[in-house]
């Protein structure tokens, strides 16, 4: 049985015109200790997808339709008290700017204390030994000095390493990562995409990470699911993915990802016409088609169910137009 | 100071040639500080920074967070006063002139800042901001509204139904496309992209990378890129500097930096590039 596992999915918001459905019926499987990337542009659904797993999802949308199951247990019909239990327990959270997340006004070995007691019932004298203990798995120096510093005292990367200790503090068999190293310098992402490759290796903790930057994709997961415009379009091994992409959106996505390799060949980019579509818009049969170079007109017909078209791949383009095409071939392999 | 700036190898003058600039901040003394009567040691921003920039040239400037590439785009046209050094366009410096000599200066400069929907009017249609934006530096062409709005949409590759939106009407990049035909409303020599394409969807971002390379082509422009992303910079730049706290700390052509990185600081932050290839993964340890 899979850890978490997410079953037609829909998440709408009101609106004066009907509701506004931003998630429409996405299936997503997570196996215990497994990394799974959750990759999109901005808009697609990918942030509600993960919220709506601690059932998050911020007001006034609400889960319409679907299935969330944890361990087998059934999310969204938990009362107050299991939710609570679960939220704690069961799956910790980090977000894009951690300074939001931290109280400004406490200290932060305070903090991640508070939730020791709160959580676990320690003692105070227990939970100050267990934070500090924390601040030293997640690799801040000199735990003794920082737990007694504000959160506007330490880094971006610091405090999201202080956000990691909180929300692990009670070892959840689940992490949710959305876009945990969007606000921080490059070498400090590299560092927390590192330590939280280490909290799998040494906890055996499974992680959603929510990112629409590939390369962050790259760096950490198994596993990745790929969404546009509320729906999830090609779900695969993150190698599959990169080399062999079926969905023609994926492969416009990863066509248009920068590369070091461009330095000293600067040339344009075969790059995808348009924009995202708006909430507002409602596009019949595949929401890819309008950006679509391979559109046909059978493609308003599309169901965007995925089917499986590889070992553990799977996509939503009955079209296919790069089935046995082989590996994509990136900008470093035709310079060889 | 002399108003007579280096030559380049064709024997005229650099298109912008910015000499040991430098802008400091002063720190606010705190309790200790005041009780001792001592100062704080200002805090240098942007430190004995030079670099030269040539007609239709791309020049990538990189670095993290706080090491001073949006200071230095801003001291350039005077946004930010620079406290030392020069900064000359075409040989004339732009710290020694005000009024209308400087106005001119800065025509010839233009900048493109991160976050459009902040540097738009927010209750002025397209066209009417593009137009404005003309008719004060008296553009040739501004005085026909619609096919002056016209040729610029045309130039960002929007179409002229754009015109007349506000915009809170239009996507991101659309947004971004606008904010650079305002700024190619006064016939720049020089645009200054401060994070220009940071803040948008990567299919959206490489449109706008191709944007820039048309802009230069046609209109022989140069761009000052300011990116935090290497890769990004690596698309379009032809040489690049790279920042750390304030001061460069290596240039040159982007191939060569990239390919053979000579300062630590670089070396650290393409070993942190993340790699969308699944293969090259930074190594765990």
């Amino acid at each position: 049985m899979s850890l978490l596992e997410i079953e037609s999915l829909r998440i709408e918001f009101p609106s004066e015109e009907g509701p506004l459905v931003a998630v429409k019926g996405v299936d997503l499987a997570i196996e215990p200790g497994e990394i799974v990337g959750l990759v999109g542009e901005s808009g697609s659904g990918k942030s509600l997808t993960c919220r709506a797993v601690m059932r998050m999802v911020p007001e006034p949308g609400s889960i319409s339709a679907g299935a969330v199951r944890f361990d087998g247990e059934d999310v969204l019909a938990m009362g107050k008290k299991q939710l609570r239990d679960f939220r704690a327990h069961s799956v910790g959270m980090i977000y894009q700017n951690p300074f939001g997340s931290l109280n400004p006004t406490m200290r932060v070995g305070a903090q991640i204390a508070e939730t020791l007691k709160v959580n676990r019932g320690m003692s105070s004298k227990a939970a100050r030994a267990e934070a500090l203990a924390l601040l030293d798995r997640v690799g801040i120096e000199d735990p003794e000095h920082r737990y007694r510093a504000y959160p506007h005292e330490l880094s971006g990367g610091m405090c999201q390493r202080v956000m990691i200790a909180i929300s692990t503090a009670s070892s959840p068999r689940l992490m949710l990562a959305d876009e945990p190293t969007t606000a921080l310098d490059v070498t400090t992402q590299a560092q927390i995409l590192k330590l939280l490759g280490k909290m799998r290796a040494e906890e055996g903790m499974a992680m959603l990470l929510v990112s629409h930057d590939f390369g962050v994709i790259a760096q950490a997961c198994d596993r990745v699911a790929v969404m546009y415009g509320g729906h999830i379009v090609e779900t695969g091994p993150v190698e599959t993915i990169y080399h062999e992409p079926e969905h023609p959106y994926t492969r416009a996505l990863l066509n248009s990802v920068p590369e070091l390799d461009s330095a000293g060949n600067v040339q344009r980019r075969a790059a995808l016409a348009g924009h995202p579509p708006e909430l507002s818009e409602v596009i019949p049969g595949c929401v890819f088609a309008p950006r679509c170079e391979h559109a046909r007109p059978e493609c308003a017909e599309v169901s965007m169910k995925l089917e499986k078209v590889g070992a553990d791949h799977h996509s939503a383009c009955p079209v296919r137009p790069y089935a046995g095409a082989g590996a994509r071939t990136t900008k470093q392999e035709i310079e060889a | 100071m002399s108003d007579i700036g280096s030559e380049n190898s064709s024997g005229k003058a650099h298109l912008l040639e910015v000499e040991s600039l430098v802008k400091e901040f002063g720190l606010r003394r705190g309790l200790a500080e005041r009780v001792a009567r001592t100062q704080v040691a200002p805090q240098r921003a942007v430190d004995d920074v030079s670099f030269t920039l040539d007609r239709g040239e791309i020049l990538g400037i990189a670095g993290g967070s706080g090491s001073g590439k949006t200071t230095l785009a801003r001291c350039l046209i005077r946004l930010i006063e620079p406290d030392g050094g020069a900064v000359r366009v075409d040989g004339i410096d732009i710290r020694a002139h005000k009024g209308a000599e400087l106005r001119e200066l800065r025509r010839r400069m233009q900048m493109v800042f991160q976050d459009p929907y902040a540097s738009l009017n927010p209750r002025m249609t397209v066209g009417a901001a593009l137009q404005e934006a003309g008719k004060v530096h008296n553009r040739p062409g501004s005085e026909n509204e619609q096919a002056f709005v016209s040729r610029l949409l045309g130039l960002v590759q929007l179409t002229d139904r754009i015109a007349p939106r506000k915009p809170r009407e239009l996507s991101g990049g659309q947004r971004q496309r606008v904010s650079i035909a305002r700024a190619l409303a006064v016939d720049p020599e020089l645009i200054i992209a401060d994070e220009a394409v940071s803040a948008l969807d990567v299919s959206v971002q490489a449109q706008l990378l191709n944007l820039f390379l048309d802009l230069r082509e046609e209109l022989g422009v140069a761009v000052l890129f300011i990116s935090h992303q290497l890769a990004v910079i690596a698309e379009v730049a032809d040489r690049i500097a790279v920042m750390q706290k304030g001061r460069i700390v290596e240039t040159g052509p982007t191939l060569e930096v990239f390919a053979h990185p000579k300062d630590e600081y670089t070396q650290a932050l393409l070993n942190a590039h993340p790699h969308p290839d699944p293969r090259m993964r930074i190594a765990a340890g």
